[in-house]
This record gives structure tokens, sequence and C-alpha cells, in this order.
């Protein structure tokens, strides 16, 4: 029988390991469900990121913190040039799958040609910080990472919801006809929402290189756990994304801690078809 | 003037001299090139390590060929990338072997490529040298040479070198946690560990397997915390140690002594939880294992082409002198054959003991499985250095207690 102690820091453990699968689903969700665009290559560009910002800390010295500042804009215009690309090429959901596989096997090749096919790690000194809560320990990055992920999910959720952008965006995804003889300029909407999901993708990116290995092969750890999230938690809903990774995080920490964690990759899969039983109207 | 005669004779002898000194001994290979063939993970989650195996081919085919080649003839590696994926790496040996119709063949990286490879090479009756397989009870190929040299039973002779290490120390270890990927080598050499720590009356207080690609380290890490091991080892490869480390450390923990089967030891040296941690070797860059055969030569010339492919530990250590080794039993079998059959380069192997950067191998016990050549090595002042058995010890270097 495993002990409270254990217990509670496998809770804590899970719901930080779901505010990063959150903060990965948000960019994700947000360019399936408004532009009907299954965009894999957000993974690579989560990567990409962290690899940046591992080469400016280690190469320049630039703090993580300013290093994301950075990247966060270059993102953003790299997402506003990877929907150009989408529009001109008319890339449809189901196309979009095999377009963003392809973009993100190039990504992976670019990054395998910069920094070799090798282990990186990105040494900091608060890399093993933690705060500690009677005899728990929460890990600061991962609060952090958990932190951000939360704040931006609200962020999204209130811009969707209360911004005329919001609110265009959604008309736009419902019924794209109405929404545009209603005055709706989807084509300039869309490149924002794109580069937003991009500009998430590095938010993501830096916490991955501070709190996980770099190696190129990385970006398809997280595919299948992040869609099993993003579906779980409803497509374009930021705060559903965020309660399906902690939901995810949680489940898979619990059965590591009380069970075997040979079966946590099960997990997310289990909770998917699960749901999907109950609630088959969900996706 | 017969003086000035004998001064330009004596200038132009001196000039042939260097000449003949600075150019490699042999004269250069020619003719139709020796075609090679073998695949490496050159991308995927094996690619680390397997780009570790390509350099140091390709140091010594370069090597090769700027000597005398093989049989005089140059050599020509035909290498692709089978993406760490066993089922691509046996469709590639087909291919190299039918459409490629290469002369030899070289194995892959890592325990299931290698696996996966072995039946080509079996129904094409080939040679099957190979550096990297973990698991030799499933080697049942007469004519597979392995130069990974665990012995026929590393779940047994392994944990038992590592144990009698531990025995050695002042406050030798009485209760161990296993936590294993389930990467095929590496938890068939861990559950070893755990009967091997069990019929010693070691408590094997924890035992727990995880999926390779494992992403959350949090609760592996506080169930080896609640089980406050005297020892932990971590069948791990590549970083899943330093993670590993790492989420014990946020937990304010970090175990008395820890042991990393696999591990990336470049990380692991710089890692600041890395220090005093285990691992196993047959070879490190000092006194005795460079004075074996090759070590002079390949070593700088391994660290000159790493460092320049923008390694971050371009150091010779277990994975790169295992390489290095199946190269130099393959050209040794050539050599003394002078023969490229593979039914006459098989027996030779079968039959010699060959000398390499690892030690002398021998290929004529179960499975063609010679001797366990591994060693304890340990983290000490930033540096991986063997410490056990004595006799391969680095000069000055003994076990450290936690």
């Amino acid at each position: 029988m495993p002990s409270l102690t254990l217990l509670g820091q496998a809770l804590v453990s899970g719901v930080l390991a779901g505010g990063i699968y959150g903060l990965l689903a948000l960019g994700l969700s947000l360019s399936w469900g408004l532009l009907r665009l299954v965009n894999l290559a957000h993974f690579a560009l989560a990567l990409l990121g962290a690899y940046l910002t591992y080469q400016l800390g280690t190469t320049f010295h630039v703090s993580p913190w300013l290093a994301a500042l950075a990247i966060v804009p270059v993102f953003f215009l790299l997402g506003c040039g990877l929907h150009a690309v989408f529009a001109y090429f008319r890339v449809t959901e189901f196309t979009s799958l095999l377009v963003t596989f392809g973009l993100t096997v190039i990504l992976e090749s670019v990054i395998q040609w910069f920094w070799t096919a090798d282990y990186r790690r990105y040494e900091t000194p608060y890399a093993t910080a933690s705060l500690r809560v009677g005899p728990l320990f929460i890990p600061t990055l991962e609060m952090l990472a958990c932190l951000t992920a939360a704040a931006l999910a609200f962020a999204t959720w209130g811009w969707l919801r209360f911004t005329y952008v919001g609110k265009a965006l959604r008309a736009s995804a419902e019924d794209p006809a109405i929404a545009a003889a209603f005055g709706v300029n989807h084509r300039r909407q869309a490149y924002l929402l794109s580069g937003v999901s991009a500009a998430y993708a590095g938010v993501a990116g830096a916490f991955i290189a501070l709190i996980s290995t770099l190696a190129p092969s990385q970006i398809w750890t997280w595919v299948g756990v992040v869609f099993a999230v993003v579906i779980i938690g409803g497509l374009a809903n930021p705060i559903g994304a965020l309660l399906a990774g902690f939901l995810i995080g949680v489940s898979e920490s619990l059965t590591m801690a009380v069970v075997t964690p040979a079966w946590a990759p099960l997990v997310s899969f289990s909770v998917l078809i699960v749901l999907l039983i109950v609630r088959p109207g969900r996706v | 003037m017969i003086s000035r005669v004998f001064m330009a004779c004596r200038g132009l002898v001196a000039g042939l001299l260097v000449l003949a000194l600075t150019i490699p001994a042999g004269a250069a290979p020619s003719g139709t090139p020796i075609r090679i063939g073998g695949t490496l993970a050159l991308t995927g989650p094996l690619a680390p390590t397997a780009l570790l195996h390509k350099i140091a081919g390709e140091v010594y085919i370069d090597e090769l060929n700027k000597a005398n080649g093989l049989l005089g003839r140059p050599v020509e590696w035909v290498l692709l990338d089978d993406q760490s994926k066993p089922d691509l790496t046996r469709s590639l040996y087909e291919k190299l072997l039918t459409v490629d119709k290469v002369d030899l063949i070289i194995g892959p990286y890592a325990t299931s490529g290698i696996l996966a490879a072995m039946s080509v090479a079996q129904r094409y009756n080939k040679v099957y040298i190979h550096h990297s397989f973990g698991m030799p009870h499933l080697a049942k190929y007469e004519m597979h040479f392995p130069t990974a040299a665990f012995g026929p039973e590393p779940n047994v002779t392994l944990p038992t070198t590592v144990f009698n290490a531990l025995a050695t120390t002042a406050t030798p270890p009485k209760t161990v946690a296993i936590v294993t990927s389930k990467f095929p080598s590496a938890q068939f050499q861990s559950a070893g560990a755990k009967e091997v720590a069990e019929k010693r009356g070691l408590k094997v207080v924890l035992y727990l397997e995880y999926e390779a690609g494992n992403r959350d380290w949090g609760a592996l890490a506080a169930r080896v915390k609640d089980a406050k091991p005297d020892f932990l080892w971590v069948g791990a490869l590549g970083l899943d140690g330093n993670q590993m480390l790492e989420a014990m450390k946020k937990l304010d923990y970090t175990p008395p002594r820890h042991f990393h089967l696999f591990p990336a030891p470049g990380p692991m040296v710089v890692a600041p939880d890395g220090n005093l941690a285990l691992s196993s070797t047959v070879f490190e860059e000092h006194a005795p294992f460079l004075n074996n055969p090759g070590a002079a030569r390949l070593v700088p010339l391994f660290r000159e082409r790493a460092t320049k492919a923008n390694v971050p530990y371009p150091h010779v250590d277990t994975q790169v002198a295992g390489s290095f080794a199946a190269w130099q039993v393959l050209e040794a079998a050539v050599t003394a054959t002078k023969s490229l059959d593979d039914k006459t380069l098989g027996q030779w192997i079968r039959a010699n003991r060959v000398p390499t950067i690892i030690g002398t191998l021998r290929f004529d016990g179960p499975n063609n499985y010679g001797d366990d050549l591994f060693k304890v090595k340990q983290v000490q002042d930033g540096k991986w250095v063997v410490v056990w058995p004595k006799e391969f010890a680095a000069p000055g270097a003994r076990l450290l207690p936690p």
C-alpha cells in the first residue's frame, strides 16, 4: 500500500505534468478547432523553440525568460508565414495532417542538422529547485510551466469569449458564410490565430528546454498524449485543454505510483476511449 | 665540386626519407572497392548513440583506405538510415544484399535492430559482425559475431561484477531498488540484477519497469524515495538516468549509490548529481585501455572527428570502442584469410582470438559469445574512470563510497 506522502507527491507530479500537456495542447486545440487545421508541425515548432532557448542560453548566455520573449514574436511571424502557405495551397482539415506531417519531418531533419542527433541538456542552477509544502515538494520549473499554461488558457478563453476578434473567430469556425455576411474578415483573423498558436508552441518550447532532455526525435514523444488531451478537452476550448491535461497527467502519475510505470502510457488513450463511450458526441 | 654534388645527394636522400615517413605505410589501395553494407539509426530515438557509431565507422574506413584498404582494394561503407525501426532495418539489409549487392555486411546499432537484421544475414549466409547486442541468448545464428563483450550471460555476469565492486566498500548496500526501461536489453539485464541481488542476500525493496520515452519522472522518483534503498540500479538508456537523478533531487533526495546501465556518458559527467555515479564499460580513455591495439591511433582521430561533428562528449567509451572492435574483427578476418567468402571468414573468426581496442575477443563460447569484458566505472572529478576490477582501474583510482 503506497504511503500518503507518495500519493500526494504523485498527485503533485501529475498536475505539473498535466500543465505541460495543457500548454502544448493549447495552440493545437485552437488551430484545429477554429481554423480546421490539424497542425502536427506544432510539436516540431515547440521543439524548435526548445532548441533555440537552449542555444541562446548555452552560447550567448541569454536567460531562458529573455529567450522566450525573443522567441514568441519570431514564432508568431513563423505561424503567420505557415498559414500563408496553407492558404495558398488551400490546405483542408484532412490534407493538413499530411502536409504538417511532412513539415514536421523536415523540421526534425533541420534540427538534427543544426544540433546533431545527440542529446542536449540545458543545465541551469534552478533546474532542481523545489518548494516544500509539508512533506511534499513542488518543482519550481514545472510549477511555473503549469502556471503559465493556466494563465494562457484563461487569457485565451477570455480573448475568444469577450473580444470582437475572438467572437469573429468562433463565428467563422461555426459558419464561415454567415460570419462573412456579417463582415467578419476570416482570412486576417486566421493569420492572427495561426501566429498565436505558433507563439504558444514557442512558450511551451522554452519550458521543454528547461525541464526535458532535447533530441530531435523528442518531437514524437508528445504527439499521442497531447492529441488525447486536445480531444478530451474539446476543440478550441483552452480551459478544457488545460483540465484534460491535468486529468491525463494525474491519471498517468497515479498509475505510476500505485500500479506500475509501464502502464502509464495506456492511461491517456484509455481515458479517451472511456470518455468517447460515455460522451460519444464530444468530438 | 664533389663536395657540392655530395651535399645535393644528401639533401635529396633526406627529402625522400621525410616524404616516405609522412605518407602512410603500404601502397594506396586500388581496384574495385570492397563494399560493406550496414544501417545505423541516423534518425529516431536511437540516433544520439548511433551517431557515435557512424563517426567511429567513418574514422576506421578512412584509416583503412589511407593504408592499404582490404586486400589492396579500397573500402566503401554503404550506410543507410534505419530510422531506429527494426522492421525497416530488416528491409534495408535485404536491399543491401539483393539490390546494392554489397560484398560484406556489418551490424546496425542496438539490440532490436541487430536481431531484426540477423534473420536476413542468416538467410543469405553472411558473416554478421555487430557491436551493440545485449541479449546473447537470442542470437542463434552461427555466423553472427558480437563485439559488445557481454559474455553469454550478461544478466548474471554484469550485475555480479557491479555487486562484487560494491561489496569491497566499507558499507556495502543491503537494500536495492531497480528501475528499468522496458527497452529489451536494459530490461533483460536489470531483471538479471534483481535475481543476482536476491541470491546474494540483498533485499530488493523496489522493482519497476517503465516504457521507453517516459515523460513523467516525478512519480518514479517519489517511489524510489519512498523505498529508501541503499543502492539504486537504473536500467536506463541515454539520458533517462539524468532525468531520474534530477527528479529525485527535486524531491530533496539523492540515493546513496546509483548505477546506470547504458547512460549517455557526457551528460552524466557534467550533471550536478552525476558525481560518483556508477556505470559499466569496456573502454575508457586511460591506462591500461590506451595500450590496447589501435587505441593510440583511433582515440585522437575519433576525438577530432566527433568535435568537428559538434558531438558534446567527443570521447571513446563503450559504444565507440565496441564499434571500432567490430571493424577490427572484420579487418583481421579478411586480412588473415585473404578472402571475402563469408563461410571462410566465419570459420576463421570462430577459431581465432582477435586483439581489439577493447581487449582480446573470442567467439567460441555459447552463441558465439566469449568473455564478459565489462568493468565498473565511476564519475570522479568530472570524468569517468574505471574503478573495478582493480587491475583495470585508472591510475590511482578506486571505488569511492558515497
